[in-house]
């Protein structure tokens, strides 16, 4: 059974090879292979998740060295949680990339699609600090050609930002592993788990450093407060459905957070005694304040979609921050819902985006062909990303809240989440009606004479961009017939399935919180984690 | 010797950091490779610094040996970051280009500047970070 483990990495490390060199000249087989690929690894996800539910932590030895010796996958709870979502988030983008052609306008989108998909996997499996560096590279250096996916002059630009980032980014994850190393002589996660613990407190110093670093590289990936600049400009300016894939991202910076700086660096640690949670909390609140403030002043729909991202990593990681079980329960709950609704977001985006004159840049025009269509569906990811209800977003945060309630920071984080929220509900407001409201006002004639003058900007933009495309395949931002064409059901259907799973979620809560409830007790209580890693249990790798 | 490597890793990281900051593709490149020079040297002396031992114990006495892993995590690190150099160096060519400069920052969104003015009394303004 344990085998199972190894499956969501090797399946689409098999894959993606296949699709590059096979199936690249054929864009059908090669969706068909994706998809096939997506589905399977879903399907693989929910086994595991209902295996992980047992409460036993589930170990795989590669090459069935022991655990502080070799590297080991670990499948908890919250792995598993962790490895539906990305899943489910990758056939909800998958399927949208496909029905609006985007994975057509560069080449090689479903190999580097898959390649992601195992990074993503194996960094949420592994058990080892130094294989989480690794896996954490793959899914970047996917991520890099992701991110500059049919090209562009300001995409090319963003992508070269992007990729200096994570490489300076990624500097510093070795750093931080090279004291971390220095000062206990293991990169065993649940090995660090016990000598960490043991360590005396005089020696308290490399490993403070050590945790620190970590905290610093797990941020950037997290995109908190002081290092979060990268990430309006990145997703932004990343084609739709990847800023979408990448919604997964900031959560594998959150979830590394999570996993290394509770059991590792947790709350009872002598050595560390609460580093985490002091330098933790204010960097959340700050991060909050700066996606709220974003999302006020965005004047393009893109970075006010990736400044709202911002704001939910913020909400988020104040309540990581919290270190208490509950705290956790519902940051995790919230991180399901955050992903969802940015997702669900940023699809929509590309559909109105893709039909407007001026591209994102929130100003009014002739509304596009569904406008009531899309101004509904706008209201329902923005009304799940500001947290109102009936959508789960509101229930993460009553939960972060009410976790709040009994620590010391409680007024902090209150001030902090419920102005943030009515600042992110103003702006979103603000964007939605002028978008779709004030477009109901105006006919194409009178704009006639405007659309001419921006069309003219719009030009320079999509001319760029044809240079690197194959041809045949249409504009990025149309000026012409396609921007008229209605989107179809198949394109309107990742959208509406990515704000049904938030319905899902919040109708779901009693469960999906047990489940979560269950994996942040087996987080604060890492002796079960470090017993079945460490013990040598005779099934493992068998 | 612990002089000599731990300079060396100061000075390249200090080169490093300079020519990141120089906002240029070719010296933020070059400031890269120096930084994964200064990790990779770093990382080797993670596991204390010692010479002509072998990587192994010894099945007799506690005779000095030479961590064999941090040699591991070095050789996986240059590896990588030899092959991240390399992806950095297509996306800078592309980016190169397609832009006809070598900037890495962004410049400022004009066509927000624009339709801002055009539009609506200017509430917010400001866009930390961006």
């Amino acid at each position: 059974m344990t085998h199972w483990i190894i499956a969501p990495v090797i399946l689409p490390a098999l894959l993606a090879p296949i699709i590059a060199f096979v199936m690249r000249h054929d864009i059908g087989l090669a969706r068909a292979a994706s998809f096939a690929g997506t589905i399977t690894l879903l399907a693989i996800s929910v086994g595991l998740t209902v295996m992980a539910a047992s409460g036993e932590t589930y170990v795989y030895e590669l090459g069935n060295w022991p655990a502080p010796f070799g590297i080991v996958l670990v499948l908890d709870r919250l792995a598993a949680v962790m490895l539906l979502l990305t899943a489910l988030l990758a056939l909800v983008v998958l399927l949208h990339a496909t029905s609006t052609g985007w994975d057509a306008r560069g080449r090689h989108f479903h190999a580097l699609f898959q390649f992601q998909l195992m990074g993503v996997m194996g960094a949420f499996l592994t058990g080892d600090a130094f294989n989480l560096f690794v896996f954490f590279e793959v899914l970047l250096i996917a991520s890099y050609g992701l991110m500059i996916h049919s090209g562009g002059r300001v995409r090319m630009k963003a992508g070269l930002q992007y990729v200096v980032m994570n490489l300076a980014g990624s500097t510093l994850f070795l750093f931080a592993l090279g004291t971390v190393y220095a000062a206990t002589g293991t990169l065993n996660i649940a090995d660090l788990a016990e000598k960490v613990r043991a360590l005396p407190v005089e020696d308290a110093a490399l490993v403070r450093v050590a945790a620190v670093l970590l905290m610093m590289v797990f941020a950037i990936k997290a995109a908190l407060f002081p290092v979060q600049f990268w990430l309006p400009a990145t997703y932004s300016n990343a084609p739709a459905p990847v800023a979408a894939l990448f919604a997964i991202m900031t959560k594998v910076g959150a979830y590394a957070i999570i996993r290394v700086h509770t059991m590792v660096f947790g709350p009872d640690v002598a050595v560390t005694d609460g580093l985490t949670a002091t330098w933790l909390m204010p960097a959340a609140v700050v991060t909050l304040a700066v996606g709220a403030v974003g999302v006020l002043g965005a004047r393009r729909l893109m970075p006010l979609l990736s400044f709202a991202v911002v704001g939910s990593m913020g909400t988020m990681m104040i309540a990581v921050a919290a270190f208490t079980p509950y705290a956790m329960t519902s940051a995790l709950y919230y991180l399901v819902h955050s992903t969802f609704s940015a997702a669900a977001l940023f699809l929509l985006a590309d559909l109105v985006v893709s039909r407007r004159k001026g591209g994102d840049l929130l100003r009014p025009e002739p509304p596009t062909v569904q406008n009531g269509l899309f101004a509904a569906l706008f209201f329902a990811g923005a009304i799940g990303m500001a947290g109102m209800p009936p959508l789960s977003g509101f229930l993460g945060k009553l939960m972060i809240l009410d976790a709040m309630k009994t620590t010391p920071e409680m007024v902090t984080a209150w001030v902090a989440i419920l102005v943030g929220s009515l600042v992110t509900i103003v702006g979103f407001a603000r964007a939605g009606s002028i978008l779709f409201w004030k477009a109901t006002a105006m006919t194409p004639e009178a704009s006639d004479a405007e659309g001419q003058e921006q069309a003219g900007e719009a030009a320079t933009r999509p001319a760029g961009e044809a240079a690197t495309r194959p041809a045949g395949e249409a504009a990025t931002r149309p000026a012409g017939e396609a921007a008229t064409r209605p989107a179809g059901a198949m394109q309107v259907a990742p959208t509406v399935l990515a704000l049904a799973i938030l319905a899902v979620l919040a109708a779901g809560a009693g469960p999906v919180t047990g489940y979560l409830e269950a994996a942040s007790g087996q987080l604060f209580d890492p002796t079960g984690y470090v017993a079945a890693v460490l013990g040598g249990n005779g099934e493992a790798g068998q | 010797m612990e002089l000599v490597v731990a300079s060396a890793v100061g000075v390249l990281t200090a080169g490093g950091v300079y020519l990141i900051l120089r906002l240029r593709a070719f010296p933020v490149i070059l400031g890269l490779a120096l930084l994964s020079y200064a990790v990779n040297v770093f990382l080797f002396a993670t596991g204390r610094l010692t010479i002509n031992a072998p990587p192994v114990l010894q099945l007799y006495g506690e005779a000095t040996y030479s961590d064999p892993l941090p040699q591991a995590l070095v050789l996986t690190a240059i590896v990588i970051s030899f092959g991240m150099t390399a992806v950095l160096v297509m996306v800078a060519l592309g980016a190169f280009l397609e832009a006809d400069d070598d900037r890495i920052d962004l410049e400022a969104d004009e066509d927000a500047q624009t339709a801002m003015t055009g539009l609506t009394a200017p509430t917010a303004e400001k866009e930390p970070g961006a």
